[in-house]
């Protein structure tokens, strides 16, 4: 009797677990690491990656980036382009339905990006926007929000005129400012409209729960137009800034995913997890600048020496573990519409033969040894890798050319608001992730008429005028081509020094499948899925 | 009643010194809540100190912020921008304040027990090993024993998790709680042992030992009495600190409290969320400060208010 009362039981507890490991039952669930506490779910007050991935869940804009990071139809089933590179006409998905089961309209597209633009509003990301027609003018206030360039045809076309040809424009309407939200929500909640339980999105999930600082729960949209394919039911996402606490909760498995951990974790995470360990190179440069206004460093023979001197692969190697790849050029690697950047010319050379180039150079600048005295100061914002980097590059300076070189560091605030409001300085580090991928994006830095970005203040017509030029050039090849000129200019009078390519670090679980690095850093939830 | 009624009062002025000296401290620190590691456009920069009043004088954003305060308005996070300051430390300050509870309940048993029985054996063996553990509970930071019993518990051995909060159940708790009250209950434990040696050879004790008392009523209902004066004293800052979380323990294990704002806000250079914290921290520690004295008078026949 009891041995089949056992028998019984043990049939129970097995039946159970059959039932609950079944996958028809079995939710499946992502364990989403992000690098941080989204600082807002709005599309107009967005501004770092960390909402990017929330928000990109969230909502579908009309066109998206795929699993490999390339431009694909979002909300936006076609486009046409005017000849004059002037006027795009969307079409709508006509099965596009917000959360709550009301058409995407193009109405909505025309109220989100008149929203964005409205100095009222002050979004953070504006600029994103700026090529379409009266954009600036709008967000300064000069031209009311109704003025810009954007039409509803129809409930199911939109209209967009730009102010001039831009041949990234696919780009940056994949950016999580260009995401529409519902005018009927956001006219009956108001800025309320990012809670959850009120929030409406049209992407591929949709807002359950948010509890700041420990987690972000949004689950399968069933009213997103190709929900038979996405594969998760819910998606976690864990906000945490510290980087070490992060990885350990993937060791503990409770997550599946995290975004950027320190880089000397590197080699014992390879050795514990191996491929789950993933070094993306990505479309970020660190570089030093050079404060062309005074001397020495408005001699380009001195900003080419110093940059000359500095080994990148060591940097790259004993810094950052191999996490960040050496630089020459503005635009890193990996930009499908622009291929191989323009690199600086002493790339190819050795670094020995760059160290005696070097000094030769700034002998005949007349400084360094027997020369005049080189007092360099580096600025960078406080963070240990920067400091082991500006070491480094003070070490080499030093042994180079004899230069007694000092370090100051301020918090990033600090450090960026002391560059940007246009303070002097002899060397600073900066460093710039892309917006979108297009070289326009790194090589429009040092324009002479940014004022807020050329922290070195490099004025050179002819770069100007290259630039002004690419503008104007609507076929891609020939834009491509004249982009690259550009950048060897660039490269060639070193107002700054590209150092390092970032790559982003990456812990993906075995569990998860679906995922592909790229450098755009795109990850949408949508093309994963989790296996048990 | 009239103490507490004074007593009350009187925080008014010392709140309003406190959050002037922030509000003013604070706008000396060089960059603000907009100067990011990507620099803003001018356009941008300009609407958005419009929108929040950055580009009013100092002295009126000083008036408007407290004219705002005094109703219950703490103004809009800079950077959390979804949220006023108020809803933040609202949602947050439960979490640190259950944690926080739990980790003074923990702390200030164990360390008056811990403290008591090195006492009532001083100089024993028990008494070392008390003491040494009071001294690493002081000295080894709570950033590094936070992530030793992760590595321990969640990692080796994964019987508990490495973080979060999960449903908020004990087994949540436990860790933090741990790291959390460790070094206080090394601060307890020192106290009591101290004063518990100083209260055990005092007159009134071996008056009560001479009259043939049983030893634990004259250690418990006598002895105790005394020995808990400097416990009770240090009780009010520890726990204003405790309940109103701590930054490192909170990042460690990821817990969705309030301490992490105050740290945040000042990198952040989020104006209204750290004064915020600070106004938070302030009224804390006024009233367990006034909770302290009550407490004191109750204990010490000779203080007596009222």
């Amino acid at each position: 009797m009891a041995s089949r009362l056992l028998n019984l039981r043990a049939a129970l507890v097995l039946g159970a677990v059959l039932l609950g490991s079944s996958p028809a039952l079995a939710e499946a669930v992502l364990h989403r690491g992000n690098a941080g506490e989204p600082q807002t779910l709005d599309q107009a007050h967005t501004s770092i990656n960390i909402e990017e991935f929330i928000l990109k869940d969230l909502y579908e804009g009309l066109t998206i980036y795929d699993a490999a990071g390339k431009i694909i139809p979002g909300a936006a089933e076609t486009w046409d382009l005017s000849d004059d590179g002037l006027t795009y006409t969307f079409k709508l998905r006509s099965d596009a339905k917000w959360s709550d089961g009301s058409p995407v309209t193009a109405e909505d597209f025309v109220f989100s990006f008149q929203r964005v633009e409205d100095p009222a509003t002050a979004a953070g990301y504006a600029n994103i926007l700026y090529p379409i027609k009266n954009a600036e003018k709008v967000n300064k206030g000069e031209m009311k929000p109704e003025d810009l360039g954007i039409k509803a045809i129809d409930d199911k076309t939109v209209e967009i005129t730009l102010e001039r040809p831009t041949p990234f424009f696919l780009e940056l309407l994949a950016h999580q400012t260009a995401l529409p939200i519902s005018k009927a929500s956001f006219e009956k909640n108001g800025t309320e409209f990012v809670k959850p339980g009120v929030m409406v999105s049209n992407g591929a999930f949709k807002l359950v729960s948010h509890v700041p600082n420990d987690n972000l729960v949004v689950e399968k949209n069933p009213s997103y137009w190709d929900a038979a394919n996405v594969k998760l039911d819910k998606v976690v996402f864990y906000p945490i800034d510290d980087q070490a606490a992060s990885v350990r909760r993937f060791e503990a498995k409770e997550m599946d995913l995290v975004y950027n951990f320190s880089a000397d974790q590197i080699d014992r995470l390879r050795g514990a997890y191996g491929d789950q360990v993933h070094v993306s190179p990505t479309l970020a440069t660190y570089y030093y600048a050079f404060d062309t206004r005074q001397e020495p460093y408005s001699d380009v023979r001195v900003r080419r020496a110093l940059s000359m001197a500095v080994d990148r692969d060591f940097l790259a190697k004993e810094i950052y573990s191999g996490s960040q790849i050496p630089a020459y050029s503005m635009v890193p690697p990996g930009i499908e519409t622009y291929g191989d950047p323009a690199k600086a010319d002493f790339a190819t050379l050795s670094q020995l033969d760059r160290e005696d180039k070097a000094t030769e150079l700034m002998k005949e600048a007349g400084y360094g040894q027997g020369g005049k005295p080189l007092d360099i100061e580096i600025r960078y914002n406080t963070n240990p890798n920067h400091e082991r980097v500006a070491t480094a590059v003070a070490d080499m300076w030093k042994n180079t050319f004899g230069a007694k070189v000092s370090l100051v560091n301020l918090d990033v605030s600090s450090h960026y608001a002391y560059l940007q409001e246009g303070g002097k300085f002899n060397v600073a580090r900066a460093g710039w992730v892309a917006d979108y991928a297009d070289a326009e994006n790194f090589l429009a830095l040092n324009l002479s008429s940014n004022k807020t970005f050329n922290y070195g203040h490099y004025e050179n017509p002819e770069f100007d005028a290259l630039m002004k030029k690419s503008y104007e050039e609507t076929d891609p090849a020939a834009r491509s081509k004249i982009l690259h000129e550009a950048e060897a200019l660039l490269m060639r009078d070193q107002p700054i020094a590209p150092l390092l390519a970032q790559a982003d670090l990456w812990l993906v679980s075995g569990r998860v499948q679906g995922w592909q690095d790229n450098a755009a850093n795109q990850h949408l939830s949508r093309f994963l899925s989790v296996s048990e | 009643m009239s103490f507490v009624l004074r007593r009350l009062a009187s925080a008014v002025p010392t709140l309003f010194i406190v959050v002037t000296i922030s509000f003013f401290l604070m706008r000396f620190a060089p960059g603000g809540p907009f100067n990011l590691e990507r620099p803003l456009p001018p356009q941008t920069m300009a609407n958005l100190m419009r929108t929040y009043q950055l580009d009013q004088p100092l002295w009126r954003q000083y008036v408007t912020y407290i004219g705002n305060a005094v109703t219950g308005d703490f103004g809009p996070s800079y950077v959390y921008k979804d949220n006023t300051v108020a809803e933040l430390i609202g949602k947050g300050l439960p979490y640190s304040m259950e944690l926080g509870f739990y980790a003074l309940l923990l702390a200030l048993i164990g360390g008056v027990l811990m403290g008591t029985v090195a006492a009532l054996r001083q100089n024993s063996a028990l008494d070392f090993s008390v003491m040494s553990l009071a001294t690493i509970g002081t000295t080894v930071p709570n950033f590094v024993v936070g992530p030793v019993l992760t590595l321990v518990f969640a990692i080796s051995l994964s019987l508990l998790p490495a973080g979060g909060w999960g449903d908020g159940s004990l087994r949540f708790l436990i860790l933090p709680m741990i790291a959390l009250a460790l070094p206080q209950l090394a601060v307890f434990a020192r106290l009591t042992r101290g004063s518990m040696i100083e209260a055990l050879h005092a007159d009134h004790i071996r008056t009560a030992r001479a009259y043939g008392l049983p030893g634990r009523v004259v250690v418990v209902t006598h002895a105790m009495r005394g020995a808990l004066l400097p416990v009770v004293s240090y009780l009010a800052p520890c726990a204003a600190a405790l309940l109103t979380g701590s930054a490192v323990v909170e990042t460690i294990f990821t817990i969705p409290g309030v301490g992490r704002y105050f740290v945040l806000g000042a990198i952040n250079r989020d104006y209204t969320l750290v004064m915020g914290t600070v106004i938070l921290i302030a009224i804390f520690v006024i009233v367990f400060n006034l909770v302290v004295d009550i407490l004191y008078g109750l204990l010490d026949p000779r203080v007596r208010h009222d």
